[in-house]
């Protein structure tokens, strides 16, 4: 930039103009993307000064401990989480997955058209809504709360996410790659199987990850259907632990240690979500496939 | 005179009054061809004229398209190819289109059997590899890949991957081959090597190619059609076509007054 100033030939005011206008801009464009990372950071950096600290082998693998007792762990949130993002995860991926397919192959149709509006409304409706609707679906008639209802609940906050980056996903498949598998005489469900499903695969993985990370730290819904649990449970039509939850209880309650507990918890949480993110860039950039 | 050199030829592949189009308007009118076995036929006429459409009425690609209607008949070895299962007819007529196309998560290999192993037949290992070898020799392409059959068939060059993509049909043991205008997304060279391969095939399967290139039209086939505004305004024997046309409308396309 110096030496332009006094050496060079002087520019045409024109073009100093412009040159100056693409200066501010790309000082505007860097400043801004800085700003829109600074949420994030201060999050990550608040959590981790005062989460951290309470992470250690036995917070992973311990029972919380009675009030006024010290030490105790989460273990049981930690295994309730996975149970209910593993009950979610089976019932909204086939699901989601198939509409999505039915979405990209027949999106025109009637039938395509009221699906993919129920699939975007689903999408809008709060969490908390769906909660009181697995409640009084699955909870009110079992007359108890249950990690099933909290795995289900979760789904219907999956689902749409997964339908929708399914069926995006597979409209960027180039429509030659379909006709080269009809044309040699593929028959259309392997067609869709073998040739387009495969070919779409790390959009379909990538949607699927991050629907997981957006169920895993749902709170909302748990509140009235897997509710809590302060000990260790695997049956899923009992009552069950979740990380967002503890994360809830521990912090609304007047105790200092169990808000310290909560900080560690919501650690905990941002690191499996955290790594889930991670991961799903992974899958884009390794099994991107170039057509 | 063109039909006694017509009908020393054996037919493999007839249309009779073929019309077809979509949403109601017909973009082919009124086309009734008689293809012979083994020899290379080029179907000629501006972009638009409906060459493409009438190509995809042969194996039934044209009633994919959403909106589309075919009336006429179409003959294989003298059956009615609307009342086969297009599955079946398909794995009867190869295709290879405008732009490669080899299936981005397959290998060569793969690519080359992908007709067989999307189809769920099983075959032997032995069988499989020879097939893969024999076919792409074929093409000409076994040299170049011969090291590198487990990479997949998207790093290959476009010249490279039009000729996978002619394997991959060949590999079905086709009766007829449909070709368009597989050279109109490469560049020389590559579509020279293209062309020789065609050549190549004569009496080994019957070429039916969609072509808007003249000079091509005249260098590798046998027979060519004219089709013009989706009607058949000429079809013989190349020779004669290119230098003796009855049509006055193939002779002004010839000349390139239109097109």
């Amino acid at each position: 930039m110096k030496k332009n100033g006094a050496s060079a030939p002087r520019l045409d005011p024109a073009v100093a103009a412009r040159v100056r206008g693409d200066f501010v801009f790309r000082a505007l464009v860097l400043v801004l993307s800085l700003v829109a990372t600074i949420p994030l950071l201060l999050i990550l950096v608040f959590i981790i000064v005062r989460g951290a600290s309470s992470i250690n082998w036995q917070f992973i693998s311990e029972l919380p401990k009675p009030m006024g007792e010290p030490g105790g762990g989460i273990s049981n949130a930690i295994v309730g989480t996975l149970l209910l993002v593993i009950i979610a995860t089976v019932v909204s991926v086939p699901l989601g997955v198939i509409a999505g397919i039915f979405l990209s192959e027949h999106g025109k149709s009637r039938l395509g058209n009221v699906a993919r509006i129920s699939v975007e409304t689903l999408m809008g409706i709060p969490s908390i809504v769906l909660g009181i609707v697995a409640y009084v679906w699955i909870v009110r008639p079992m007359g108890h709360f249950s990690a099933l209802s909290g795995g289900l609940s979760l789904a219907m906050i999956m689902l749409p996410v997964i339908t929708l980056s399914t069926e995006e996903t597979l409209l960027m498949i180039p429509l030659t790659l379909r006709e080269a598998a009809l044309a040699l005489g593929v028959s259309y469900p392997r067609t869709i199987l073998r040739v387009i499903l495969p070919a779409g695969m790390s959009g379909i993985i990538t949607g699927i990850l991050l629907a997981v990370a957006r169920g895993a730290g749902e709170t909302a819904p748990l509140l009235f259907t897997s509710f809590g649990n302060p000990f260790m449970t695997v049956n899923i039509l009992k009552p069950m632990a979740s990380l967002p939850h503890t994360i809830f209880t521990y912090a609304t309650s007047p105790y200092p240690e169990w808000q310290t507990l909560a900080w560690g918890a919501a650690f905990v949480l941002l690191v499996i979500v955290l790594t889930l993110n991670i991961v799903t860039k992974l899958v884009t950039s390794r099994w991107k496939i170039q057509f | 005179m063109e039909d006694t050199i017509l009908s020393a030829e054996s037919t493999i592949l007839e249309t009779r009054h073929l019309v077809a189009g979509f949403d109601g308007k017909d973009v082919v009118k009124d086309i009734s061809i008689a293809v012979p076995a083994g020899r290379i036929t080029a179907i000629m006429g501006p972009s638009g004229c409906g060459k493409t459409t009438f190509m995809r009425c042969i194996n039934r690609m044209h009633e994919l398209v959403a909106n589309a209607q075919v009336t006429g008949q179409v003959l294989l070895d003298g059956e009615d190819v609307y009342k086969l299962n297009p599955i079946l007819l398909r794995r009867r007529i190869g295709m290879v289109f405008q732009r490669p196309n080899p299936f981005p998560t397959m290998s060569i290999y793969d690519n080359v059997v992908a007709g067989y192993n999307l189809n769920g037949a099983r075959l032997a290992r032995v069988d499989r590899d020879r097939i893969v070898e024999e076919t792409l020799r074929r093409v000409t392409l076994w040299d170049e890949v011969k090291d590198s059959l487990y990479r997949r068939g998207t790093f290959l060059s476009g010249g490279q991957q039009q000729r996978l993509c002619i394997a991959r049909a060949l590999a079905m043991k086709p009766e007829i081959v449909l070709l368009d205008e597989p050279t109109s997304a490469l560049d020389p060279k590559a579509t020279a090597a293209i062309e020789e391969l065609i050549v190549s095939l004569k009496g080994v399967v019957t070429i039916v190619q969609v072509t808007h290139n003249i000079p091509q039209a005249a260098r590798i086939s046998d027979y060519t059609a004219f089709i013009h505004l989706g009607e058949l305004v000429e079809f013989g024997p190349t020779k004669t076509l290119f230098t003796v046309p009855r049509d006055k409308r193939t002779e002004e396309y010839l000349s390139g007054k239109f097109g």
